[in-house]
């Protein structure tokens, strides 16, 4: 298997020297190609600030990244145009129409058809009859699979989302993951994904990787770190490791 | 730099002037409001024959070199909020957008807007006061050019200082043409200005346009020179400026203000 991510001795200190937080704390880890691998930890673990640096967002403080096994500084513009990023915290312009907006991006990722590919992810996402809707009249679901949908628009080969479905209600956020499994199965796109729910992740993820501090604290599968540590699901797992009680 | 990005930033913004009467407003309306009080003022002094100046040329000529200047920062600036207030930065600079795509689009839509508005605030000043602004000839054209640059310059200015220190730093973007209006020597000669002040006026290639739009009413020639100082000093901000952005992004990426601008 080859790695779609690997990291190598990261580290993000935030801050003047003296009174600096140390954000990512020479953090190793690999996610390997087509599968969905979940970054766990408490609030505060270094989570987005990883996502972050990968994409280029944030500069590191020292260590590596490489990407498909390029590092971003010599091939950026090849990463990111197979690269895509999808957050609730992050919104796209709410005074345009979602058309106008997912034209945009399309047309930025220099998609050849867009008007082909919007439509074709439009059905996939079921979001047909939102196109001609002005972005800021959305729920937060349908907005949800908005911003998916502008994720995928460049055929991405990596995914990454950091709590797509913290804000959705349990229908819209259950409909999202078994959509999040489908382009995984279907396209091969490899994900590296955060959530604070665990049933969530046990769900979706082929691996997860725990963090604490910015320090890797365990990873592997679900059900191994469960008998490994003889707990009763991954969430226990996750307040043994928040709590530092393993 | 692919010009498909570029294209790509600049329609998204045009979706925008259609359906957005502010946004228009901020087009039209003002920048005509603005010619009309000072038409109609510098129609006044011209029937108090103070004395045999063309004060209505110098006035007139004057506010619509300035509202150029002005225009251009502001519009360069305005682009850049857009993301900003709408969150967007951060999906703009997932994708592939080179700084200077981003940079360029701002630029271009800065010149779209401008145009706009000189054909538009030109034709009134004809149309209402016989304001020639091609009574300046050809000196027009490097006159346009230079404010343009400069107004430029000084909007990727504010951008820089907006990303690295927020969106509290926004008053600057309406703010700074004010400071560097008494300085240009827009309504007055440099020799009004107390010698000190006179030294900052000449590191202003504004300046160069004012001085030069008043010699050319009095004398009708207006000498090589000051235009050469402008266009150097142009050039000289130009890199300066591209070089304080960058260096500004760069502080951006290592403190993860990206993010937080945004919020
Ligand atoms: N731009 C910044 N400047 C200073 N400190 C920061 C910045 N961004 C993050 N931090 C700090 O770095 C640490 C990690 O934050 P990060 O946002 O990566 O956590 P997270 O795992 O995503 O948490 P959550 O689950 O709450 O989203 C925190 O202590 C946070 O306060
Ligand atoms: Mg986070």
């Amino acid at each position: 298997m080859t790695s779609t991510i690997s990291l190598h001795n990261l580290v993000k200190k935030f801050g003047n020297t003296g009174k600096e937080v140390t954000a990512v704390d020479d953090l190793n880890l690999e996610v390997e190609e087509g599968t969905i691998t979940g970054l766990l930890g408490p609030n505060g673990a270094g989570k987005t600030t990883t996502i972050q640096m990968i994409l280029d967002l944030i500069t590191p403080t020292s260590g590596t990244i490489k990407i498909f096994g390029l590092d971003m500084k010599h091939h950026r513009e090849e990463i990111l145009n197979k690269v895509n990023f999808s957050s609730p915290y992050v919104s796209l312009p709410s005074n345009l129409k979602v058309w106008e907006n997912l034209y945009t991006f399309a047309r930025l990722y220099g998609v050849a058809d867009i008007k082909d590919k919007v439509n074709e992810l439009a059905d996939f996402f079921a979001i047909r009859d939102l196109l001609p809707r002005m972005t800021a009249t959305l729920s937060t679901g349908q907005l949800t699979r908005v911003n998916l949908t502008k994720a995928l628009l460049n055929d991405p080969k990596l995914l990454l989302l950091d709590e797509p479905t913290s804000s959705l209600d349990p229908d819209i956020a259950d409909r999202t993951r078994k959509l999040l499994l489908k382009i995984n199965k279907e396209r091969g796109i490899t994900m590296l994904y955060t959530s604070h729910n665990m049933e969530e992740i046990e769900e979706l993820c082929d691996r997860v990787i725990f963090i604490n501090k910015g320090k890797l604290r365990d990873q592997g599968t679900s059900s191994e770190l469960i008998s490994k540590y003889g707990r009763k699901d991954l969430n226990e797992v996750f307040l043994a490791i928040a709590r530092d009680e393993i | 730099m692919k010009f498909y990005r570029i294209k790509a930033l600049i329609i998204r913004q045009l979706y925008l002037y259609p359906r957005s009467f502010p946004r228009l407003m901020d087009v039209f309306f003002w920048p005509v409001l603005e010619l009309l009080v000072w038409g109609f003022l510098s129609v006044y002094l011209e029937k108090l024959n103070l004395n045999s100046v063309n004060i209505a040329s110098i006035l007139l000529g004057a506010l619509i070199f300035w509202e150029l200047l002005n225009r251009s920062q502001n519009a360069v600036t305005i682009a850049f909020l857009e993301d900003v207030w709408e969150k967007n930065l951060l999906n703009i600079f997932v994708t592939p957008v080179k700084l200077v795509e981003f940079v360029t689009s701002t630029v271009f839509l800065g010149l779209v807007r401008i145009i706009t508005q000189g054909v538009i605030l030109g034709f009134i000043a004809w149309l209402l006061y016989q304001f020639n602004v091609f009574q300046f000839g050809l000196y027009t054209i490097p006159f346009i050019i230079s404010l343009l640059l400069f107004g430029w310059i000084l909007g990727i200015f504010v951008v820089a200082i907006i990303l690295r220190y927020g969106t509290t730093a926004q008053v600057l973007a309406f703010g700074i043409i004010f400071l560097v209006q008494p300085f240009s020597a827009v309504f007055y000669p440099v020799s009004a200005l107390p010698t000190v002040l006179q030294y900052v006026a000449y590191i202003l290639p504004s300046t160069y346009v004012f001085e030069g739009m008043r010699t050319i009413i009095a004398t009708g020639t207006l000498p090589l020179m000051p235009m050469v100082i402008s266009f150097a000093l142009n050039v000289v901000y130009l890199v300066l400026v591209m070089w304080f952005f960058y260096a500004m992004f760069r502080v951006v990426k290592k403190k993860g203000l990206l993010l937080k601008l945004d919020q």
